[in-house]
């Protein structure tokens, strides 16, 4: 609370609930929607073999770019983590960091047979499955998908981001910090 | 099909006299080292078997002979004899040399498997001795960096590539954490 | 919060994080750095570096990120089901690897497929050896920079897995090659098809050397860079287009000939230099000479089964009229009880990064009682110890990229 008080109250703690009623307001709520479904970029988290096919979908002939996606270094300006195939316990540890290191709305796709439950490696002692690692919102079967599955998840996302506002685990988050925030004005 | 004949074409068949005459120069200069030596001529290999105390000395000879690379190095486990296999695949780039390759064998103690390592006579060794290290638990005796190579420093279970690991399982429901 | 402290957690969490400020013997500085695995320059591992100032003074490969355990696990499969397995790792040329585990249940159970499958199948390991230098070329561009490189190798290799898609039916997984033949025979038009991507790629290639090869940009960061003298990849065991462009003319192609190999023509393409640059040129005439195998085979393919009469016999009618009419091989069921006898069998293939070992231990079961594979990246991974210290930071993209090296491929 290093901000000016005023007579009106903390001020910091006003902007940002005036903020927030803002973004849920109509317009501006779809026109947030429509920028993160256009924009989502994923991280240069290269997880397994399918990142072979994810290079492919990336690169000319399927040029997901025109989707408003591309791999972006910094998890902290990206929005989406694709899993690309297995994800061994050493990568789960990495890429539940990743997650952790990413701003909120963040989505996560998992690509391949492996990332839903192991996939050809089902019985292997140092595979885990994706979603006890971090809560996947689209699957993709295939051993490899193809480019065009890619793609189709892609648009999936965005569709679900237009119809369904942003995702549940991010609901949840927005709801745990009114609560603090209800919290906070109480004591006041 | 299992019992049928290999069909060995024309040009196997000089290969194979080449590999056996290999074989027995190989034999005269490991006289007194190699319990074993023998030319497989469907895969172009010849089996050399030591004791677990002269693999440096065999190694040493075939590296003067111009083997000059390991290209893999593990072990094979056998529960029931107690032992765990030491094998060298050891290879040549030398022109007269590239075709042939040779399969170092010792015969270790399962219950503690020890071993001279062979990063002094062939570097290229170094990583595989590690693997081998982690996954049968082969400990190589002066090797200058014995630590993990491919799994998690954390791992639980020891020598997940012996016979008697058993790969742990979950019951239904059970969700680990298995980034922490 | 101050503005600055935001940069410095990015940088410190996501691209280098450095952890250990230590003080060497002489009194000077060594930063560790850790590179990646979030890194785009840094693949599916983690690449521990020292420096001094922006000297790299000893560098830790950290591998293991992809460790799937295949030879665990196809000690618990049949001998068919660890064909696919056999593939993953190395998804840029899956079909070199296939024909080496193939290869060694074939010499197990001493059988040789007919001479038309050899055919096919060292037709498909060239495409996918094009189309996985093709990948390693635009990785490296990238690493460099050229980001024109990276949209052209990802574009043209789609050309060749096209190719492959029409002989086998998938992108880059085929599972083409069984005990005792291929699965496929090839299509009428394919070919024609296949002269047609030929020909526009030694047309690209001239492009290539003029955008890429002979770009002064890519000549400065590559040329005596990371030299790897001859005698050290001897000694340390180093395969495939590294150990060439270092001046050591070996191939497995030539050396211990498989499949067609004997009876094609074609030259193996060897440098003196040993730096990056070698590297990356060696690759490029890899191209043009696999461009030369398909084009011999093509040519010389000589007709007949693509299955071996002796699994051929066991096909039943259905089968057999699958196989008459489409030439499709239909697994008979011997495939799911594929018992070699006991015994040992070792076979070795050049991949699209160098030579991959297969032995099998087979206890007469049908699964494999041991299963040996060690794979060209898992041979290569030590000269990140060995050949990276003494070089600028900057450099070690430039070393990386050139290297080709595949982490899935190493960690296996």
């Amino acid at each position: 609370m290093e901000g000016g008080l005023v007579f009106i109250g903390d001020l910091d703690l006003t902007t940002r609930k005036v903020l927030r009623w803002l973004i849920e307001r109509k317009p501006i709520k779809d026109i947030v929607e429509w920028a993160n479904a256009f924009s989502l970029w994923p991280v240069h988290l290269m997880t397994s073999c399918c990142g072979v096919e994810l290079g492919a979908a990336y690169a000319p002939r399927f040029d997901l770019e025109r989707y408003g996606s591309l791999p972006f270094v910094s998890p902290r300006q990206t929005n989406l983590i694709i899993i690309e195939g297995t994800l061994t316990r050493k990568m789960a540890r990495v890429a539940r960091i990743t997650w952790e290191q990413m701003a909120d709305p963040k989505f996560v796709i998992a690509m391949g047979a492996c990332a839903i439950d192991g996939g050809l490696f089902w019985n292997s002692y140092n595979v885990v499955r994706a979603n006890e690692v971090i809560p996947v919102d689209i699957y993709i079967p295939g051993c490899p998908p193809r480019p065009e599955a890619l793609a189709r998840a892609i648009l999936m996302l965005q569709q679900r981001i237009k119809s369904r506002g942003i995702t549940r685990h991010d609901l949840e988050l927005i709801e745990k910090n009114l609560k603090i925030e209800r919290v906070e004005l109480a004591r006041e | 099909m299992a019992s049928q004949q290999p069909q060995i074409p024309q040009q196997r068949l000089a290969l194979g006299k080449a590999l056996e005459e290999l074989a027995a120069r190989l034999s005269e200069h490991l006289k007194g080292v190699a319990t074993r030596v023998e030319a497989d001529k469907r895969s172009m290999v010849i089996n050399i078997e030591v004791d677990r105390s002269r693999i440096l000395e065999a190694a040493k000879i075939l590296s003067s002979l111009g083997f000059d690379h390991v290209k893999s190095l593990t072990g094979v486990d056998y529960p029931d004899k107690g032992v765990i296999e030491l094998m060298v695949h050891i290879g040549s780039y030398s022109r007269g040399l590239r075709r042939i390759m040779v399969i170092l064998r010792s015969k270790l103690d399962r219950k503690d498997p020890r071993a001279p390592t062979l990063t002094q006579i062939w570097p290229s060794s170094e990583f595989q001795e590690r693997e081998a290290w982690e996954m049968f638990g082969i400990v190589f005796e002066g090797h200058p960096d014995l630590r993990r190579l491919l799994l998690p420093e954390e791992f639980e279970g020891l020598w997940p590539g012996r016979k008697d690991f058993e790969i742990p399982t979950r019951k239904a429901g059970e969700v680990e954490e298995p980034w922490k | 919060m101050v503005a600055g402290s935001i940069a410095i957690e990015e940088i410190s969490k996501e691209l280098i994080q450095s952890r250990d400020l230590g003080v060497t013997e002489e009194g000077e500085r060594l930063i560790e750095l850790q590179i990646g695995p979030t890194h785009p320059g840094s693949g599916h591992m983690r690449i521990r570096v020292w420096v001094d100032g922006d000297i790299i003074v000893r560098c830790d490969p950290d591998i293991g990120f992809v460790f799937r355990t295949i030879e665990k696990l196809s000690e618990n499969r049949i001998y068919m089901k660890t064909i696919p397995l056999v593939e993953r790792p190395s998804l840029l040329d899956t079909t070199p690897m296939t024909i080496g585990y193939v290869n060694a249940i074939e010499k197990l159970m001493g059988i040789e497929p007919p001479p038309r499958a050899k055919y096919l199948r060292t037709i498909l390991a060239e495409i996918t050896r094009i189309a996985s230098h093709l990948y390693g070329i635009g990785i490296l561009a990238i690493f460099l920079g050229h980001s024109t490189g990276f949209m052209w190798g990802f574009g043209d290799r789609e050309l060749f897995v096209e190719l492959a898609n029409q002989l086998s039916g998938a992108r880059i997984t085929y599972a083409y090659v069984i005990p005792g033949g291929v699965r496929r025979d090839m299509p009428q038009s394919f070919p024609d098809n296949v002269e047609k991507a030929l020909r526009y790629m030694e047309r690209r290639l001239k492009d290539w050397y003029k955008i890429f090869l002979n770009n002064p940009v890519i000549e400065d960061r590559l040329r005596e860079v990371g030299i790897l003298r001859k005698n050290d990849a001897v000694k340390l065991g180093i395969t495939g287009p590294n150990l060439r462009a270092s001046g050591v003319d070996f191939d497995v192609r030539v050396a211990d000939p498989y499949e067609a190999y004997d009876e094609l023509e074609f030259m193996v393409p060897v440098a003196e230099e040993g730096d990056a640059y070698a590297r990356t040129l060696v690759r490029f005439e890899e191209i043009k000479q696999s461009i030369n195998i398909i084009r011999d085979a093509l040519r010389k393919m000589p007709s007949g089964d693509i299955i071996h009469p002796q699994i051929a016999r066991m096909f039943n009618p259905l089968m057999k009229k699958i196989y008459e009419e489409t030439r499709r091989v239909k697994f008979p069921g011997i495939f799911a009880s594929l018992k070699p006898p006991k015994g040992e069998a070792t076979a070795r293939v050049e991949a699209g990064r160098g030579e991959a070992l297969f032995h099998i231990v087979s206890d007469g079961s049908p699964r494999p009682y041991r299963f040996r594979w060690t794979t060209p990246s898992y041979r290569n991974v030590i000269l990140f110890k060995y050949l990276i210290p003494g070089h600028r930071l900057a450099d070690l993209p430039a070393i990386y990229g050139s290297l080709d090296y595949f982490p899935p491929e190493a960690d296996r």
